[in-house]
């Protein structure tokens, strides 16, 4: 059985690289990639879990990392958009201006990508329920659907 | 941020788990069992649930495991409502799980955890109420399995140090007739105003709810009414809505009135829909 009861140094594995962080149990995913190794593509917004801003892969899948502990992230692959590393979905955001103020935009990036990668060939229903989960206060919601679509189509790659 | 410590345990196996909250216990550090976790550090971010050890089930077997047993369907209580989703076995299930929350956070609520949660929808528990599920808890004596309805009445019937392992499904259920409405105030994605649900077993339509009252549930009295063939569908509907006026809850999502009208017209619809199958 693992078991965490003090403040540790523990690895993770995030964006394909193995990083040392000093973890308390309660820490915050959202909280320790920002804080302790500067990926602040992980957008803090409602720390409530509603609007997506903060979203990470783990183990591929969207997940919000503001309700997330840092400790469930042990042994598995995190994945921010510091490690997207020039995806076609983020090829497909500049193309068809997927962004305004650009806050949301990496929450978006990774839902998107991870929609691309689980299901390449998803039917409008399924690319709706993926994209509900953010939230675009510019309301770039047409476009963003657009750059999905691009990629899905293969228009962009 | 969670403006307290704790300590975090990941058990292998039931056992480990039902020994190590034991000892938590008796220390006196309030230990919680923990699924996806979205409630508990919403709660505690916020200060009104504090806990002093989690216990996280996800790495036990019994609740990852979704396989045919033979005699039934077994969903470990560790799946994600996304898991339920991308399975689809039973589709009434499925369904329910990808209306709760949205898809990012269907990839971290449980099973377990929706059925365990304080929140009042509990949305889950009605396909499982429907469809006589089995409920098996892990406690000091090992596993034991329970009917759905004797040990979910209003909300999860739990005894402290015990977790729910996982769900039973009988496979006969899984391809009958069902119908699933979940109404919101405004956005899709919301708690919902009402969700009515049901299928229909040989001729014989079952309905639970969530929204409605305070806690999920199915009503003999309501079945009764829906399944009698000397009522017209408008006469079913007062009576049902008669029925149940006492336990209908006014919240911000909507009076108790104006939930009673969206029942009312819930129930024509279900009937009409659910009249041909």
């Amino acid at each position: 059985m693992y078991s965490l009861k003090e403040k540790s140094v523990i690895q993770l594995n995030i964006n394909g690289e193995i990083r040392d962080v000093v973890l308390s149990p309660s820490d915050i995913l959202m909280e320790t990639l920002r804080g302790q190794l500067g990926l602040t593509g992980v957008k803090p917004g409602c720390e409530n879990g509603d609007c997506g801003a903060c979203t990470v892969l783990v183990d591929g899948w969207p997940v919000k990392s503001c309700l997330m502990l840092t400790v469930e992230a042990i042994g598995k692959q995190i994945t921010t958009v510091e490690g997207l590393k020039n995806a076609p979905i983020q090829k497909a955001f500049i193309e068809k201006f997927g962004f305004q103020c650009g806050y949301c935009t990496s929450g978006f990036l990774m839902a998107c990508h991870a929609l691309a990668t689980i299901h390449p060939d998803p039917p409008d229903i399924l690319i709706d329920d993926w994209l509900q989960s953010n939230i675009c206060r510019c309301t770039s919601y047409e476009e963003i659907g657009n750059a999905i679509r691009a990629v899905l189509s293969g228009e962009i790659s | 941020m969670i403006p307290f410590d704790f300590e975090y345990y990941r058990p292998d196996t039931a056992e480990e788990a039902v020994s190590v909250f034991a000892e938590l216990e008796a220390e006196g550090k309030e230990p919680v069992y923990y699924g996806g976790g979205s409630e508990l550090i919403s709660m505690a971010r916020v200060g009104s649930r504090s806990f002093g050890a989690v216990i996280d089930l996800k790495n036990i077997s019994e609740c990852k495991a979704m396989e045919d047993r033979g005699n039934g369907f077994y969903l470990g209580a560790g799946l994600t409502l996304s898991d339920l989703v991308e399975w689809n076995g039973f589709p009434l299930l499925s369904k329910t799980a990808g209306r709760i929350a949205d898809h990012t956070m269907q990839c971290k609520i449980t099973l377990g955890g929706n059925l365990a949660a304080t929140i009042i929808y509990r949305e889950t528990a009605l396909p499982l109420l429907l469809s006589d599920a089995k409920l098996t808890f892990a406690g000091a004596d090992g596993f034991k399995e329970y009917d759905m309805d004797t040990v979910f009445r209003e909300r999860l019937l739990l005894p402290r140090g015990e977790f729910l392992a996982g769900v039973m499904l009988d496979k006969g259920f899984f391809s009958l007739p069902y119908f699933h409405e979940k109404k919101t105030k405004n956005e899709k994605i919301d708690y919902p105003l009402i969700t009515a649900e049901g299928l229909k077993k040989a001729g014989v339509l079952r309905i639970a709810f969530s929204g409605l009252a305070a806690y999920p549930f199915r009503d003999d009295k309501v079945e009764k009414t829906l399944n009698a063939s000397y009522l017209s569908p408008e006469r079913k509907a007062d009576k049902v809505v008669k029925h149940l006026s006492s336990v209908i809850q006014s919240d911000l999502s909507g009076s108790a009135e104006y939930r009673k009208f969206v029942l009312k017209e819930t129930i024509l619809n279900i009937l009409d829909t659910m009249k041909g199958v």
